[in-house]
């Protein structure tokens, strides 16, 4: 009878964790690399041509797809993890530290994402956010001299505010007026960009010494620039640590805090959470806020991590690839940091594929369906021909357990 | 006509408020004082035509600061008419706003123009061009948000018909059928959101966003990774060629400018009153609207929610693509990497500054297309000019907009929400 007990309560517990988010995330990932495969068989030259006799001699076939996929996905790995290749072990552990320098602004701005999700706010406006940190951030750092050591303090205490300040607007457009977040948060998308383009155009703004007619700015000061972590082999600053205690102040943020209660009491259930007594329009201002404030770290990240002065597009992708990091991170703390690393080997692994002859844009491919796998739950299960939710609490009684007797001990 | 529900609805809680007639008043003493008192005192020339013209109307030369003084009394006079309007509890009228800024950018081009000439018909056709997709994004994004999908993709709708069109045209060298590779191509992109939407009941945001970030990347892969080394083949489409109306093309002012044009401009404006129409006047756009509004309602009487979101939301997605092809085979040609360049999130905008109705809709992308070719000309007739905030003029006008500043904007009652049949 107890074996019988057991192993449906093992049974259970595996029916849980196939059935459960971080599961499908994983599967989501696999799937994307699968597609990304198969984008890269059918552009390879010797595979298509192979194809063309493909019934006299298909091995040919076989074999130059084998190949486009794993020298493709071997160009990724050295270009984002290890490249084995390079002649000296500094060079061969550069590119994990370039996915981390990488990873650290989608990270951040991924967090703010995140917690909008969390509220129930689709904060659209990451680019905007982050471009109206940059171009504070900026003005402190080139117009502005202090002391090392609190230049820098100064600087990125500026930028998270005024990204902060730039999400509670639309929290408070929202909140005052009812406009909803995505269009607000676009629109603001776009002043931003002009406000940035504007102050970096004008010699008594922004503009770079000697600057002509293209927008770009100064370096940051040296004082104000975010310190390598690793010496000068390596182009990873600190800026990453600040987005891995953004991670954790998230964390704490989201799980602990009444604050964070509140907010995700909003998140779930409007209603109840006006019926419990909560100021739904003042959550929405501090959420946006909040949100901005991660988003924040990211600006930190662009304007301060920087050696060479900044142009107008210095958000690259972060503002959108931020919500394709918080979909795969499902809007946890932890889930957001292993969803920006990956996006950051991606980023940082473009060199080394274009290197091969192959387009580095075939990881934006392997991103649109991981993130498309991942928003259609019932389309992965219907692939893998998963069960559906599982009702039972197995795995969190059974950690509940394990926690309880670590307090009695 | 202009959406009459919207306006029984708006006028229960209908209040005294001085909000347009006060903008307006700042807005005014602003133009009248930056481009009259302190303008420039230069002679700037509207052209009306051109001399080739059929007929032509002779230049109107005239002071930039006195445009500037004449527009300010103008705008003025038609701010205390909203005042006025205001204190019997009116809203100002839409036609009053239209004309309001169409004086304020007379006084903006006298400004910029000053010791140059202002030339009309090529700034209303290159304005008239730039629009067309965003205006056919739009009404795509009506005809989704109409029936309560809300369409955050249609930058991957036109993104997907700027490449197949280009693409398909090249190969086949057949624009027409690039033209419906794009629709059908769009389509497809359509069923996939409407599917999830409907069938799966996702977030249908998300979706959206999911699917811009999935088009994105297969279209910049494939362009660099295959177009931008085979371009003559397979990205050298060509454009529709140039066919001028007979007769309408001889207006003056008007026709070079609006009847001059490409097949996709032309459809455009089919499309734009045919939806009117259908949306209004048929049968089948009160049943589109009453899914969109309450689609118990709908259920209750008899129609079928998920067919009929289903197919508006895939026929937007027909539209959008037709303006995806419009970005290239009724534009410049090729394709060029992501290039539809937010213009999806901008159709987004004019659906809702257009509040959801076609006209609204086509006259606010035409507001964007003007700020577009207003940002080109004025940095060739006067640079220098900080034409950065010419770029925002349009989304500061969008944001005042659903901030509240034209009367409080009111979606579909079930925009965004899913129906599930109980």
């Amino acid at each position: 009878m107890t074996t019988d007990k057991q192993a449906s309560t093992w049974s259970t517990a595996a029916k849980e964790i196939v059935s459960g988010g971080a599961f499908r995330a994983f599967l989501s990932v696999v799937l994307g690399f699968v597609v990304g495969a198969i984008f890269m068989v059918f552009s390879s030259e010797a595979f298509l041509q192979a194809l063309t006799y493909f019934t006299a001699r298909p091995t040919d076939a076989l074999s130059a797809g084998w190949t486009a996929i794993a020298d493709g996905y071997s160009a990724l790995f050295r270009g984002s993890i290890y490249n084995y290749k390079a002649d000296d072990i500094v060079a061969a552990l550069r590119p994990i530290t370039e996915t981390l320098r990488f990873a650290g602004p989608l990270i951040a701005a991924g967090l703010g994402v995140a917690l909008g999700f969390r509220v129930g706010l689709f904060n659209i406006g990451a680019s905007g956010q982050i471009l109206f940190g940059a171009l504070a951030a900026t003005f402190v750092s080139t117009r502005v001299s202090l002391p090392w050591g609190v230049h820098l303090v100064v600087a990125a205490v500026v930028a998270i505010a005024a990204a902060a300040a730039y999400g509670a607007l639309v929290g408070f457009l929202k909140a005052r007026t009812g406009a909803h977040e995505v269009i607000v948060t676009i629109m603001l998308n776009y002043v931003a960009a002009g406000l940035l383009t504007f102050a970096f155009r004008q010699d008594y703004l922004l503009l770079e010494a000697n600057g002509g007619g293209t927008p770009k700015s100064d370096p940051p000061a040296v004082t104000a620039q975010l310190p390598t972590l690793f010496g000068d082999a390596y182009t990873l600053h600190a800026g990453f640590l600040i987005s891995l205690v953004g991670v954790v102040i998230y964390w704490w943020l989201m799980e602990r805090s009444t604050i964070g209660f509140r907010f995700r009491m909003v998140g779930h259930n409007l209603d109840a959470a006006r019926t419990a007594g909560i100021n739904v329009n003042r959550t929405f201002v501090y959420a946006m806020a909040a949100s901005g404030a991660f988003v924040g770290i990211a600006a930190v990240n662009q304007a301060l991590g920087a050696t060479a002065g900044l142009t107008p597009d210095l958000d690259g992708s972060i503002g959108f690839d931020a919500i394709t990091v918080a979909l795969l991170g499902s809007s946890t703390g932890p889930g957001v940091l292993l969803a920006g690393l990956l996006f950051g080997a991606f980023k940082a692994g473009a060199p080394a594929m274009q290197v091969i002859g192959l387009s580095p844009e075939v990881t934006g491919v392997i991103q649109g369906f991981i993130v498309l796998f991942i928003a259609a739950p019932p389309l992965v299960r219907a692939i893998f021909r998963l069960p559906a939710p599982q009702k039972t609490t197995v795995i969190s009684d059974w950690w509940a357990g394990l926690r309880q007797k670590g307090a009695k001990k | 006509m202009s959406a009459t529900t919207t306006d029984s609805f708006a006028r229960v809680d209908a209040t005294v408020s001085y909000k347009t007639p006060i903008v307006m008043a700042a807005f005014a003493a602003l133009v009248g004082l930056a481009f009259g008192v302190f303008g420039k005192t230069e002679t700037v020339a509207f052209q009306w035509s051109n001399p080739e013209d059929f007929i032509h109307i002779p230049d109107f030369i005239v002071g930039s600061n006195t445009v500037g003084l004449v527009a300010g009394v103008v705008l003025l006079a038609i701010a205390l008419v909203a005042f006025v309007q205001a204190r019997g509890a009116h809203k100002t009228p839409l036609w009053l706003t239209l004309i309001f800024g169409l004086v304020a950018v007379v006084a903006l081009l006298g400004w910029l123009a000053a010791g140059n000439a202002v030339p009309f018909a090529f700034i209303l056709g290159n304005a008239v061009v730039l629009a067309v997709p965003i205006a056919l994004g739009a009404m795509g994004g009506i005809m989704s948000e109409r029936v309560g999908v809300v369409n955050i993709a249609i930058e991957g709708q036109l993104l997907t018909g700027a490449f197949l069109a280009a693409v398909v045209g090249s190969l086949t060298d057949n624009l027409y059928l690039g033209l419906i590779a794009a629709m059908v191509g769009a389509a497809l992109l359509s069923m996939v959101l409407a599917a999830f939407a409907i069938v799966y009941l996702v977030d249908q945001i998300i979706v959206g966003v999911v699917l811009n970030v999935l088009v994105l990347g297969i279209t910049n892969f494939l362009y660099s990774q295959w177009l931008s080394s085979d371009g003559q083949n397979s990205n050298f489409p060509g454009t529709f060629d140039i066919i001028p109306i007979p007769g309408l093309s001889s207006i003056p002012i008007l026709g070079p400018a609006l009847f001059e044009s490409r097949l996709t401009t032309y459809l455009t404006y089919l499309i734009i009153p045919a939806l009117w129409f259908i949306l209004f006047k048929t049968k089948l756009g009160l049943r589109a609207r009453a899914v969109g509004e309450h689609p118990l309602a709908a259920d209750t009487v008899g129609i079928n929610v998920a067919r009929t979101r289903f197919w508006w939301v895939t026929l937007g997605g027909v539209v959008a693509g037709l303006g995806g092809a419009a970005l290239t085979i009724g534009s410049v040609g090729a394709f060029g990497r992501g290039m539809s360049g937010g213009q999806g999130f901008i159709a987004l905008a004019v659906v809702i500054l257009g509040r959801w109705h076609p006209f609204s809709a086509a006259a606010a992308a035409l507001l964007f297309g003007f700020s577009i070719i207003l940002r080109v000309w004025a940095n060739q007739v006067s640079p220098g000019i900080p034409t950065d905030f010419i770029t925002m003029v349009p989304y500061v006008v969008t944001l005042i907009a659903v901030i509240g500043f034209v009367g409080r904007v009111r979606a579909p009652a079930a925009d965004g929400q899913p129906y599930i049949k109980g």
